[in-house]
């Protein structure tokens, strides 16, 4: 109660809501480059005087990593852009990711006091515009040792993956001084920025340059170095590193286990957008890895994942997608944006439908999937009603499948790490408040603790478990 | 950290390339069975290579390839001294070794190098190491006097009779089953006919055997599912539950047709680099 009464009343701000500039829908399905093109000066200008700078502002507790929004709207509306990124570095390591990718209307914008009336300030992309212009004008060179608090003594600590909940981690710990190295399995920085988040969405220039920022303040990166394989946590803590932060994400990926799963054409996503992001499939041949450039399309799931994949069908040529889901479409998981976008660009639903089975020619070539009309039953555990089978069944004609149903835990570094407890579901324990695991001194956050989740729920894992470094090494006084 | 080539032999002409490559930190850590997933230009691709051998003194692995693709094209073009651009390992499970008497090591074409790492494996355990090595010509054999070194026996088979039997390595194997009852195990690892055929011959004797799969893989670290096969009617990926899979249960069939699906895609890969370079 007493927070309403010290912010404003909610009222229709008088300026709507900037749009963001996109690229038309039907040239952008035929192309890699980014969707939205991000505001100008002046757009940004004109979004950030919609802010009412709440006293007590909701948007903030909204934020996972509990970004100073109106600190940095304010700065904004001020005219100071480096003070805004700053205010964004604070508390944020990569505010140029965040902008685009986190689902902001759940979130910051979600809680918006004008959003109560109208339409919510558009957080999301005045914090892409800050990031972007700041690094176009600055790159990285403003960083360089920006370090805010003495340290004991010199602390190091490694991360294992380079996601986004370990390169949280190390700019939060290399801003106070630490000596962070981050290991990566892959051959290139940044974890499912780089193979999971399609270039049209999350351009990997703007992974790059974030990564370039924490060089910039100190952090070692290593690629080719494997979690389990190369190196074991253990030894890591034997080499004197003070702590070590289990970032190695998503793994295996699932599937339903049906007939016909192997037949060629069949993808999991993390196979389909791993060619095609990390390996650039999409420049075939002038990138080596190739991708099938399927004309007949399904993508199984409802998820971001699913859309990612269905999109990228569509940009890789694809005559029809369809999004095949056993729910409708208001139980997808996907941000309304990411669904609104794919249709926006042609892409198909085929909701309340499952796979029963895909079915192969004499070559083991996928040629038709068979669905099986749902029907909505009772709510489940997740509070979505869930789907029943019906009986009824018919085919759809596809040479290429996706299945974007999830992914279970990666066995590497949790076999070769037997210490570390796991939860019922196969991931790794930590203490909630902490991140810390059953080893002291190792933490670990992102999905391999929770499972398939967001960039910024890894985030706010990330930052939980630095800040918790912070605390054992240094002391309260120290974290941010 | 730079994978130089310190050593490089043509063991095949133009054809069948080895590598000695420093990697310590892979090197200190490789067991035979293990792979390494690498990549030679930034515009490249990644493709596992099995470790052929480890001096985890030196800090070195040998790797054994055919120039089949671009990607191995590219690296047979590398020469001493110079750098691949990205090495990662060693990955996938290594094989089970115990002590348990006698085994017989198949190996067929470049799987023959493959294959010496896990005889070596089971010699060292104290097991006795029967090789059966086979190639179309004798020009063609690998590793014979590596695997001559510690094995008591080294049999080989040529399509052409050019030296040792003239056949295939399945009639020598079948042959020696026959006679010795004493065999615990049989590894195979080579072209998938071989593999298959290995695992046909030696099921009627009711042998143990394990074979290596070479499937296609992206990461090979157990995320994208790329690789997976399926042995004994579940679905396993060869990355991080194999590549070593029980060759009685594996479907290899559906091995072979995963492992053409970009062939059309291999070959532009392949044309375009022979005419650029």
């Amino acid at each position: 109660m007493t927070d309403t009464k010290k912010t404003p009343t909610p009222k229709k701000s008088k300026t709507p809501r900037t749009p963001m500039p996109e690229q038309p829908p039907m040239v952008r399905a035929a192309n890699f480059l980014e969707v939205t093109l991000g505001y100008t000066g002046e757009l940004a200008a004109l979004e950030a005087s919609r802010c009412l700078q709440c006293k007590t502002p909701l948007c903030r507790k909204g934020c996972p990593v509990e970004i100073d929004i109106p600190g940095f709207i304010g700065r904004l509306k001020a005219g100071d852009r480096d003070g805004a990124y700053r205010v964004l570095r604070q508390t944020n390591s990569l505010p140029a990711v965040c902008g685009r990718v986190c689902p902001q209307e759940v979130q910051c914008e979600g809680s918006c006091i004008l959003g109560k009336k109208g339409e919510p300030v558009a957080i999301g992309r005045l914090e892409r515009y800050v990031a972007d212009s700041f690094a176009a004008e600055n790159g990285c060179m403003q960083l360089t040792g920006e370090t805010t608090c003495a340290l004991p003594r010199e602390i190091k600590v490694a991360c294992i993956g380079s996601g986004p909940s370990s390169l949280t981690v190390a700019g939060y710990l290399s801003a106070l001084g630490v000596k962070v190295t981050v290991f990566e399995a892959l051959h290139e920085l940044g974890g499912v920025l780089i193979y999971g988040i399609p270039e049209f969405r999350l351009p990997k220039d703007v992974v790059r340059r974030e990564v370039d920022a924490m060089r910039a303040l100190g952090v070692e990166f290593k690629t080719n170095w494997v979690g389990g394989k190369t190196i074991l946590v253990q030894e890591l803590l034997d080499q004197g590193f003070d702590a070590v932060f289990v970032g190695v994400g998503a793994g295996l990926p699932r599937f339903m286990d049906i007939p016909g799963e192997s037949l060629i054409g069949v993808y999991s996503a993390n196979e389909y957008l791993t060619r095609v992001n990390l390996g650039r499939a999409y420049a075939f041949p002038e990138y080596d890895t190739p991708v099938f450039r399927g004309k007949q399309v399904a993508v199984v799931g409802g998820g971001n994942v699913a859309m990612d994949s269905a999109r990228t069908a569509l940009r890789l040529g694809a005559e029809r997608v369809t999004i095949v889901y056993r729910r409708t479409k208001g139980e997808m998981p996907a941000r309304r944006e990411e669904l609104e976008h794919a249709l926006e660009e042609g892409v198909k639903l085929e909701i309340l439908a499952n796979p029963l089975r895909y079915n192969g020619d004499k070559d083991r070539r996928l040629v038709s999937v068979t669905l099986e009309r749902q029907k909505l039953g009772e709510p489940d555990a997740s509070g979505r009603r869930s789907p029943e089978p019906t009986g009824e069944t018919f085919d759809l004609p596809i040479d290429t499948a996706v299945v974007a149903i999830g992914t279970r835990p990666n066995p590497i570094l949790l076999e070769a790490t037997p210490e570390l407890k796991l939860s019922k579901r196969g991931y790794i324990e930590v203490n909630p408040e902490t991140g810390e695991t059953s080893i002291p001194g190792v933490y670990a956050g992102g999905d391999i603790v929770t499972g398939s989740a967001t960039v910024i729920s890894a985030m706010g894992a990330g930052r939980r478990a630095a800040q918790s470094i912070i605390r054992k090494f240094v002391g309260e006084d120290a974290v941010q | 950290m730079p994978y130089r080539i310190l050593k490089r032999k043509d063991l095949i002409p133009g054809q069948t390339i080895l590598m000695v490559v420093d990697a310590p930190m892979i090197a200190a850590k490789s067991r035979p069975g293990n792979f390494v997933i690498l990549r030679v230009s930034e515009k490249g691709e990644r493709v596992p290579l099995t470790i052929a051998d480890a001096d985890a003194a030196a800090g070195t692995i040998t790797i054994v390839f055919l120039v089949v693709g671009k990607t191995t094209a590219q690296l047979a073009t590398l020469r001493e001294g110079e750098d691949i651009l990205d090495v990662c390992g060693p990955l996938g499970r290594a094989t089970h070794i115990e002590k348990c008497g006698s085994v017989i090591c198949v190996g067929g074409g470049t799987g023959i190098a493959a294959m010496h790492h896990i005889a070596k494996g089971h010699h060292q355990m104290g097991n006795r190491v029967v090789a059966v090595i086979g190639a179309r010509n004798k020009d063609l054999l690998l590793f014979c006097d590596e695997l001559g070194s510690f094995c008591p026996e080294v049999l080989i088979a040529t399509d052409d009779g050019s030296r040792g039997h003239k056949g295939f390595v399945t009639e020598l194997l079948k042959a020696r089953l026959e006679e010795d009852k004493d065999i615990a195990e049989v590894v195979a690892v080579g072209p998938v006919p071989m593999m298959e055929a290995v695992a046909g011959v030696t099921k009627p004797f009711g042998v143990k055997t394990t074979v290596s799969l070479n499937s296609i893989m992206v990461d090979g670290i157990g995320m994208c599912g790329a690789c997976r096969c399926t042995v004994g009617g579940k679905v396993r990926f060869a990355c991080v539950d194999g590549p070593e899979f029980d060759g009685h249960a594996v479907d290899f069939q559906e091995l072979r047709m995963r492992l053409g699906q970009f062939r059309a895609e291999e070959k532009v890969s392949l044309e375009k680099f022979r005419a650029e370079s």
